[in-house]
């Protein structure tokens, strides 16, 4: 089930699954693929990760897909772990990506990981941020934007979970990929960007909004 | 060899006179296995054999010394000095350990000392140089120390795969391994590649028996505090007592109450693997030094440093185990031939029963030990990476070479070169690394494609997977270190939470750059005292030895009168358990039903049964709420009574449940985070060398899941449910269980027994998980909205 709420006057809808759908545009948002990231760590000499994780990005993301039709697919940046790793990125999974895009826009922004994904094997335009009704954009600045990066997570019932977090000028999406970390909503650099506001935990069968920040501080602890 | 005539004199000049055993071990040819109580001149009989031969001299490395505490090194190298001083032999004793200067450690690789101290760590380290066939030709002997300890686990299966490559560098090599008293001799031989065993003396029995109390035991929990006046009383009459305690949070909390009561201001200390080492070291020199009268401690003392003065040991809390019982008691009057004096304090009135049939079992000289399986296949992994860090290697060579380690000599071809994939290439069904193979094959020899990949593999060296720890200390300017405390524990805190560490209370004030930061909270009661470990369950065969005195009334003369009572209470309402029976009940309790079931199988066991069981239940539809194990009993409540428990326990759906459910379990996480650690699929975190920011690194559980959809016949995987057979999981006692009490006993009864009511003041109760732990997250999603004024 997912969680619907205002951010900068549009509705738009949190999914359990850490994608944002914008129902007006018909538009679906996610945030740090990190595609080919076992490939880029085997490549460096690093350890040997199970060889699956872009199989497991893309079949999430394909259902998502399924689920909302949308008119667009935003990536907002770090779709790719490197450059060399869109470049590496086997044909039968371009493929897939292209049998993903089509009849519909695909849209990577470029983020600190990927600052240019271009491959012709690759469907869809790389661009630096986009302002259209939202402002999408890697990295959160001049609110109010919609954002990846940070990877954030929140506790609860005693479980780490990926999260969107939404203040008034930011909305922090969670990391999409399956090879990804998170970064605690209550860490001084997202405490920063969002001082009150929602954490809305993805992972389980429906998107759970919870206060963080000031509000949760008053709230829960005298 | 006998002990040539200035030896006999400096014998003769201590006072000496050489243990028979001592004699027995110069004289013997090949491999031996030495046991001996604690106290018996152990590790000097170990020595000798080498300062006899050293006597001549010796150029290069001649004797390794390994053994599982880097203090024990530190210990042996000044008992050493003295006879090698005063005889004047041409001898060079250094230690390599983890602490080891890198100048030192550089030093040792071109002039290796005669006689080397090391740990099996730094043994696999060694062995992973270049220059280790340099080092190691010249090896006449290997002496493995507090062997019995090491057989326990995987660094002993490393340390064995170690020997054998040593085996290989210096044939010839000759091995003496030293054990304090276990169960299977026969057992630790052939895990050390076969050796003679010699036996020591075992001494004179020890003075053991229950702690009298004015006050009887509780009925439940664990802390043992009802004893504290005759504990301080026992304190009192000895010199230096050594207060053994289960757990962590057991040993501060029983510390923190002595204090308390401590009116005489008797010098007690504490020492456990949380503190900070300094603190750990503080301890063990006011130990040393005689100025302590007794120390709290834990598991972190078990193993043998000399504190010679201790006459007295007490046991809060079961044994849980008879063999770590004797090897506890030894701690007391570390002098050969002196009896030791021990006291045993059961927490609670089913561990009197448990005390009772471990101190039956010390006097029968009866001990336990749970048999472990073949060596484990993620520290081949590991082993098979280190050796390419040393140079190239054939495969056939390195096969035969591996199959001469004891653990490791049922070793299939298939299942190594399953291991040598998996270093090699991460062993996938889908080739993808084909190009960026960690290991290669040129002119028939295996090797790293990038040498430079062997920093990172000494790096991850070692078996021992430690949960992340993060350190404590005082807010404020060079506040104090306190000790150490498990991230998952400091996730859970919220600032203005009090627990306990180093003794003493403290404030959660918040995290900070990786340190947890707390302020003093004097005289207050602590909210929490939780530092989740591994729990140890209760050993097979003490196990069976409770179940069977509870089941003969003809023995219960030997239990005190109070708990002898409940027992024929239990006998009138209900029945007793029985060797050969399983024992259940249902009955109703506050508007639910209650099952309990007495297993005496061990609290992992019985959880692991209690997971399966309420599976089922749940599919019966008979609405299981949650359920409790202890080492004896499982105890589940429901909405709907359990009437017929044998379908519950079916053999095969029980097998079925644990492969499909068992797999998404968190305790199979842990589980695969260790193996996927020591195969080298992941690195430990090194000290350090921690990312700050953290989003660049992510949980072993996305890797194990990933795996477990994608690639489940993975090498890994199948390692991980291997282990989970023991373990934490113990599926292994559920079938024991079944096999020893293939009747079932099931009584419906009105209201709740004796033999069940201390259950239900226990706590640790489990939640379903499932369904449950979703409305769990919603529940508290929506309490923390509706207290913070939204909706």
């Amino acid at each position: 089930m997912t969680h619907a709420f205002d951010f900068a006057g549009h509705r738009v809808e949190a999914r359990p699954s850490g994608a944002l759908f914008w129902p007006d545009r018909r538009w679906l948002i996610v945030a740090d693929l990190h595609l080919g990231k076992s490939e880029r760590l085997a490549r460096r000499g690093g350890s040997l990760l199970p060889p699956y994780e872009v199989l497991a990005t893309l079949d999430r993301l394909e259902s998502e897909i399924a689920a909302t039709d949308p008119a667009a697919v935003v990536s907002l940046g770090d779709g790719f772990d490197d450059d060399t790793a869109a470049q590496a990125l086997p044909d039968m999974l371009c493929d897939r990506l292209r049998g993903m895009a089509w009849g519909r826009r695909w849209i990577w922004i470029s983020g600190n990981h990927d600052p240019s994904p271009v491959c012709p094997r690759l469907p869809g335009e790389t661009v630096a941020e986009l302002a259209d009704g939202l402002v999408l954009r890697h990295q959160a600045g001049q609110g109010p934007d919609v954002s990846g990066h940070f990877h954030p997570c929140v506790r609860l019932a005693g479980e780490r979970r990926r999260c969107f977090l939404a203040g008034r000028d930011h909305l922090i999406l969670p990391a999409f990929g399956a090879y990804t970390g998170g970064l605690a909503v209550d860490s001084p650099v997202l405490s920063a960007l969002v001082p009150q506001g929602l954490a809305i935990a993805c992972g389980g069968g429906r998107a759970l909004a919870l206060p963080v920040g000031t509000l949760r501080r008053t709230g829960r602890r005298a | 060899m006998t002990l040539p005539p200035d030896f006999q004199d400096w014998f003769a000049r201590q006072g000496w006179q050489p243990h028979p055993h001592q004699l027995d071990l110069l004289a013997a040819q090949g491999d031996t296995l030495l046991i001996a109580p604690t106290g018996g001149g152990k590790t000097l009989a170990g020595f000798l054999p080498s300062l006899v031969d050293l006597a001549d001299g010796h150029t290069g490395l001649h004797t390794l010394y390994v053994s599982p505490l880097k203090a024990l090194t530190a210990d042996i190298a000044r008992n050493l000095a003295r006879p090698v001083a005063e005889l004047n032999l041409p001898i060079r004793v250094e230690d390599r350990t983890g602490d080891t200067r890198s100048a030192q450690r550089a030093r040792q690789r071109v002039d290796p000392p005669q006689i080397l101290l090391t740990t099996p760590e730094s043994l696999a380290l060694m062995l992973s140089y270049e220059q280790a066939p340099r080092i190691f030709g010249s090896l006449r002997r290997v002496v493995l120390d507090e062997l019995h300890a090491l057989a326990e686990n995987k660094r002993g299966d490393q340390l064995m795969l170690g020997l054998a490559r040593l085996r290989a560098l210096a044939p010839g090599v000759v091995t003496t391994g030293l054990s304090a008293t276990v169960e299977d001799p026969d057992a630790l031989a052939r895990f050390m590649g076969g050796a003679t065993i010699i036996n020591a003396d075992p001494g004179p029995d020890p003075d053991i028996a229950m702690l009298a109390t004015a006050r009887p035991a509780p009925w439940a929990g664990g802390g043992g505090h009802y004893a504290i006046p005759e504990v301080l009383d026992q304190i009192r009459q000895a010199r230096t007592t050594i207060i053994f305690i289960n757990t962590r949070a057991q040993a501060e909390l029983f510390f923190q109450a002595l204090w308390a009561a401590n009116d005489d201001n008797l010098p007690i200390g504490l020492h456990h693997g949380s503190l900070a080492r300094e603190a750990r070291q503080r301890v063990e020199a006011a130990m040393a030094a005689g100025q302590l009268r007794a120390v709290v401690a834990t598991g972190s003392l078990d193993l043998g440093i000399d504190w010679g003065a201790v006459d007295l040991v007490i046991q809060v809390g079961a044994p849980k185990n008879v063999k770590r019982l004797v090897q506890r008691i030894g701690r007391a009057n570390h002098r050969y031939n002196a009896p030791s004096r021990a006291r045993i304090v059961p927490a609670n009135r089913f561990e009197v029963i448990e005390c009772v049939a471990a101190l039956e079992a010390v006097r029968e000289r009866d001990l336990d030990g749970d048999p472990r399986g073949p060596g484990p296949l993620d520290v081949l992994c590991q082993h098979i990476l280190l050796t390419a860090c040393a140079g190239p290697f054939d495969a056939d060579a390195l096969f035969a070479e591996v199959r001469a380690a004891g653990p490791y000599r049922g070793l299939t071809r298939a299942q190594f070169d399953d291991c040598l994939e998996f270093a090699a290439t991460g062993g996938y069904a889908l080739r993808a690394y084909d190009q960026w193979q960690r290991l290669m094959r040129r002119d028939g020899l295996w090797r790293l494609r990038d040498p430079r990949a062997a920093r990172n593999l000494r790096m991850n060296v070692g078996t021992i997977v430690e949960a992340e720890m993060l350190k404590v200390r005082f807010r404020g300017r060079g506040g104090g270190l306190l000790g150490e405390v498990e991230e998952g524990f400091a996730a859970t805190l919220v600032p203005g939470d009090t627990f306990l560490i180093g003794g003493q209370t403290v404030r959660y004030e918040g995290l900070r750059e990786l340190t947890v930061e707390v302020t003093r909270q004097p005289a207050k009661q602590p909210r929490i005292a939780v530092y989740s470990g591994l729990k140890l369950a209760t050993s097979t065969q003490l196990s069976h030895r409770v179940q069977a005195l509870i089941g003969d009334r003809l023995r219960h003369g030997a239990l005190p009168p109070n708990t002898a009572d409940w027992l024929a209470l239990q006998a009138r309402v209900s029945t007793l358990p029985q060797p050969g029976v399983l024992l259940s009940e249902t009955f109703p309790h506050h508007g639910q039903w209650h099952f309990a079931l007495y297993g005496f199988a061990g609290r992992n066991a019985l959880q692991t049964l209690g997971l399966l069981m309420t599976r089922t239940m749940e599919d019966a539809g008979l609405g299981p709420l949650g359920f409790l194990a202890t080492d004896y009993a499982l105890w589940i409540w429901s909405l709907d009574p359990v009437t017929d428990p044998e379908p519950l326990m079916d053999r095969e759906a029980l097998r079925t449940g644990l492969g499909d459910w068992l797999a998404g379990n968190a305790v199979m996480k842990r589980t695969f985070r260790n193996v996927a650690i020591i195969a080298g699929l992941i690195q430990r975190n090194m000290p350090g060398g921690r990312k700050s920011g953290k989003q660049a690194t992510f949980s072993s559980d996305i890797l194990y899941d990933t795996l477990r959809r994608y690639d489940p016949g993975h090498l890994l995987l199948r390692i991980t449910a291997e282990e989970a057979r023991r373990g934490l999981v113990d599926f292994d006692r559920i079938e024991d269980m079944l096999d020893h009490s293939p009747r079932h006993d099931h009584r419906m009864l009105d209201r709740v027994t004796p033999l069940a009511a201390p259950l239900l003041l226990e706590f640790g109760r489990v939640p379903i998980a499932g369904q449950g732990r979703e409305r769990l997250a919603e529940a508290e999603a929506a309490a923390l909205m509706a207290e913070a004024g939204l909706t």
